[in-house]
């Protein structure tokens, strides 16, 4: 046979194995770690960081823990509404939340994340003074929410509106970007565990934030650790509370999917 | 807003030596550092950190900048009787801090 032929023949096959591949691609698509596989950036800690953590006591989260508990409760706005008042506990209200986040918003179409649907609760049903991006109060109040799923797996909502966030949080992530022209997958797929300077690569698992981070002396969230890591690739940072970090937010919620949630955690 | 957590011994026997661990919520901002839009954050850390028991001073510390944020101090003392502990701090913007706890002591068996 000719082989031009053979060449041509292979091509057709593998176009029709693509074609046979391509709707189970669409429908299901694959997790990229398998279960049994994902570890919560814990894992990677120095023994130091996880004692801290371990330490109920100590932990420094406890105090924004204290001070979400706080402000749960507290009335504000002209309604003098607390969250406590229509919510009640979290322990039984707020169970299960924070693994569901990012999450398409029924009323506005727009993919929130958790500390988003605080302040929105804040502004329309409390109409209260706003609660700022990265602020103490609306950290330490996302905090205590998502203290209430500790221990439950991550859980984001892939389907339906939000499958085209999904789906752009994913190019996201295997963008190249920065003048270190790196993408996410670069660190955190391809030489997860291997070193990078003295600190060990993690999955980049989100199921820990807010948390604490002795880097910040604070409590930050998942979109200020993502703007970490543009900083550290040198690339141009998004304006806060971009649909872009909720989106890779949601891919990185996707991807971690049935990792338990840790609060209050502690990071280096 | 000031905070702390102050963590004592349910059951102390009198005359015992107890650990007291205490967590305070506090920037203790070295001068050094810049905010999220790159302005230089003013030094601010405590001065001053004190602990009374019963009226008597049983722990003075005066931390420098080289202390993380939300410390977390360990002390011990002899616990002799039920009484109150009274933590005051004091940062460089004078703002005040302070906490009271009291301490139940069994009585002799």
């Amino acid at each position: 046979m000719h082989p031009g032929q053979s060449l041509a023949r292979m091509r057709s096959s593998l176009c029709a194995l693509w074609l046979l591949l391509l709707p189970l691609l669409v429908v299901a698509q694959q997790r990229v770690l398998p279960l049994d596989q994902l570890r919560s950036g814990l894992h990677f800690a120095g023994s130091d960081v996880r004692a801290l953590q371990a330490d109920e006591f100590g932990n420094p989260g406890q105090l924004a823990l204290q001070r979400g508990e706080q402000r749960w409760s507290e009335a504000v706005g002209p309604a003098s509404k607390s969250c406590f008042q229509c919510h009640g506990g979290v322990a039984q209200s707020m169970r299960g939340v924070a693994a569901r986040y990012p999450a398409v918003d029924a009323r506005s179409g727009r993919l929130l994340n958790l500390e988003d649907r605080i302040a929105q609760c804040r502004q329309v049903h409390q109409q209260g003074p706003a609660l700022v991006l990265e602020s103490e109060d609306l950290l330490a109040l996302s905090l205590y929410v998502t203290r209430a799923s500790a221990g439950l797996p991550l859980r984001v909502e892939v389907s339906g509106p939000a499958r085209a966030h999904l789906l752009e949080g994913e190019r996201l992530f295997m963008q190249r970007r920065g003048q270190l022209n790196l993408a996410c997958t670069h660190c955190h797929d391809q030489n997860q565990g291997r070193r990078f300077y003295t600190d060990a690569l993690s999955q980049g698992q989100p199921n820990a934030y807010p948390l604490y981070r002795l880097e910040w002396q604070k409590l930050g969230s998942l979109e200020r650790r993502l703007r970490s890591c543009l900083v550290g690739v040198r690339a141009e940072l998004p304006d806060w509370g971009a649909l872009e970090m909720r989106q890779l937010a949601l891919y990185l919620g996707w991807r971690g999917a049935g990792l338990p949630v840790e609060a209050p955690a502690v990071r280096r | 807003m000031t905070q702390a957590r102050l963590l004592l011994p349910q059951r102390v026997a009198p005359g015992e030596v107890v650990k007291a661990r205490l967590l305070v919520a506090h920037p203790m901002e070295t001068g050094y550092l810049q905010d999220l839009a790159g302005k230089t954050i003013p030094r601010n850390i405590i001065r001053e950190l004190s602990c009374e028991y019963g009226g008597r001073q049983v722990f003075r510390v005066e931390p420098s900048s080289g202390i993380a944020g939300n410390p977390l101090f360990e002390f011990c003392f002899r616990a002799q009787f039920s009484g109150e502990l009274l933590v005051r701090w004091v940062d460089d913007e004078g703002r005040v801090g302070q906490l009271r706890q009291s301490l139940r002591v069994q009585p002799a068996a």
